[in-house]
């Protein structure tokens, strides 16, 4: 019947089973010992309790790898925390501190981290490094504002030529900067021209580069993606664009302690000097951020 | 619990007040998926019944390839129109990422093998005889196939339905190719499901669980009606 022989021609072999499964068995034993073994090789060397630490912050710093070297920096000094990053916009990081949902923010949105302090939300707040936001567009630069060095203007003449520009809309720090620079430009954006991806700095980044508009962009994130963007830094050094990171403990927080290490951590000599300063000089020509911890409010 | 009754009752407001960003999401999620299910279904069924029902050299190979199918990680298929229509990729020229047709296209790609290959299967079960005796009595090829076809009516519905799920249910595929991009508070290429992880990142949990709700309530409405279909074929069948 044709049925059967339908079925039959699915239906493995013996030999074909066999081999399916002792190929499985062989699977699932390498993930268990590969997973195994980290455990133990961590409980070897920490016979400490693990508590968690929930680090809210950017997805500008995530994006940009600095998390890749500093956890493992902090972990060698702290082994008793489990840090989990959550990488969301600034906004979102900041509300996650209201409910008590992260235990340390890393944010780079000054008057939305005024409020939250201004509302009693964080312990303490201290300034850790600061990097700057760059206007990057298509090398064709259909609105012309390549060299501009007033960052306003550079949005004026994008909003007067509608050229294609991405928000993230996402009310992150970088989209909270975006705003002010509209503003001091007088500029109200709307029109096809104008678009709101909602989503993080690495997504919005390939977005405007596979359609060819603008937008604006921590250096950070830029540099570590530059490689598969075909975007170009057209306008850099306004002080309007100077990007400035804070570390806020929180007053909610289920883990307090980890937080207030995390702070000081971050904030110490020697992690200013040598890991944040030095962050990216390797691989991208220059660091991505530049510490400044005390020096500013 | 109260953050969840809270964010259920501006959900129900929102869907309620008409909010055009909303429904204009609403509107994109099922437009696409729709799209998608019906051109997989004119490629999937076809091409799922005729390795049903012909055998030519290499049709073990095939039919295992078909099969795949239903396994495929959907975010295989996103990254590769992606590469595809990117503008690096050999399909650039035509500008076609972060637009509801690319949506359309990762979504043809998920929805397609999952019909076929579930058409393969309901169509391969018919019973032989049904098709010995339609040719017996005279039926041409093509009157065969479609006797065959309306045999196994009740697979095809499933698989359909299961296509259709794939499709409007797709996260990752759909973000990376649609972008999830809006104008002036109007949608232009976001998704239900797209639009909802971007929400819960900006922690507008309002909106993103309006979303969870309409696509729980369209899966339930879509399965309730499948499955009356299939007993009301199931129903005559026996009374037949």
């Amino acid at each position: 019947m044709r049925a059967t022989r339908v079925m039959k021609a699915f239906r493995p072999s013996r030999r074909t089973w066999l081999v399916a499964m002792l190929v499985l068995a062989l699977a699932l034993t390498v993930t268990a010992a590969a997973s195994g073994c980290g455990g133990t090789e961590e409980t070897a060397t920490t016979s400490v309790v693990q508590s968690d630490l929930v680090l809210a912050s950017t997805t500008s710093t995530q994006d940009s790898g600095l998390f890749d070297t500093l956890i493992p920096a902090f972990n060698a000094v702290y082994p008793q925390y489990t840090v989990k990053v959550v990488a969301v916009g600034s906004g979102e990081a900041l509300k996650l501190g209201e409910t008590g949902d992260a235990d340390v923010l890393l944010v780079h949105s000054p008057a939305a981290e005024k409020i939250f302090m201004d509302n009693g939300f964080g312990l303490e707040r201290k300034a850790v490094m600061y990097n700057d936001f760059i206007i990057v567009g298509p090398a064709a630069d259909p609105a012309k504002i390549k060299g501009m060095t007033v960052a306003a203007d550079a949005f004026a003449a994008i909003a007067k030529a509608e050229a294609t520009f991405f928000s993230r809309g996402d009310d992150s720090g970088t989209n909270a900067k975006e705003k002010t620079i509209w503003k001091a430009a007088n500029v109200t954006p709307s029109g096809a021209w104008y678009q709101t991806t909602g989503q993080g700095m690495g997504e919005t980044l390939t977005i405007t580069d596979q359609k060819g508009g603008y937008t604006l962009a921590d250096r950070a994130t830029y540099l570590s993606k530059k490689a598969s963007l075909q975007l170009e830094i057209l306008v850099e050094g306004d002080k309007a664009l100077y990007n400035q990171y804070h570390v806020i403990t929180v007053k909610a927080a289920k883990n307090g302690q980890g937080g207030i290490d995390f702070m000081n951590w971050i904030a110490s000599d020697s992690v200013q000097k040598d890991l944040i300063a030095t962050f990216g000089a390797d691989k991208f020509g220059q660091p991505l951020f530049v510490p400044n911890a005390g020096q500013v409010e | 619990m109260s953050v969840f009754w809270d964010a259920i009752k501006q959900a129900v407001a929102l869907v309620v007040s008409g909010d055009s960003y909303v429904f204009g999401v609403m509107w994109m999620s099922l437009r696409v998926a729709g799209t998608a299910t019906l051109l997989g279904m004119v490629v999937g069924i076809p091409i799922g019944s005729w390795l049903a029902l012909r055998r030519f050299w290499g049709w073990g190979a095939a039919a295992t390839v078909l099969n795949v199918g239903l396994m495929l990680p959907p975010v295989v298929v996103g990254l590769f129109v992606f590469l595809l229509l990117s503008r690096q990729g050999p399909l650039g020229s035509l500008s076609l990422l972060y637009s509801p047709t690319a949506m359309i296209i990762a979504e043809f790609f998920i929805t397609a093998p999952v019909i076929a290959a579930i058409t393969m299967g309901g169509v391969g079960s018919v019973p032989k005889e049904v098709r010995l005796q339609a040719m017996g009595l005279g039926a041409s090829r093509w009157q065969t196939t479609w006797l065959v076809l309306r045999e196994a009516r009740v697979t095809l519905l499933s698989g359909i339905v299961a296509g259709f799920g794939a499709a409007i249910s797709e996260v990752g595929a759909v973000r990376m190719v649609g972008g999830n991009l809006s104008v002036n508070g109007h949608n232009m290429t976001g998704t239900m499901t797209t639009a909802t992880m971007a929400l819960v990142t900006q922690g507008n949990y309002a909106m993103a669980v309006a979303f969870g709700l309409i696509l729980l309530l369209l899966a339930f409405v879509i399965t309730f009606v499948l499955t009356r279909t299939q007993q009301g074929i199931r129903r005559r069948w026996l009374q037949s």
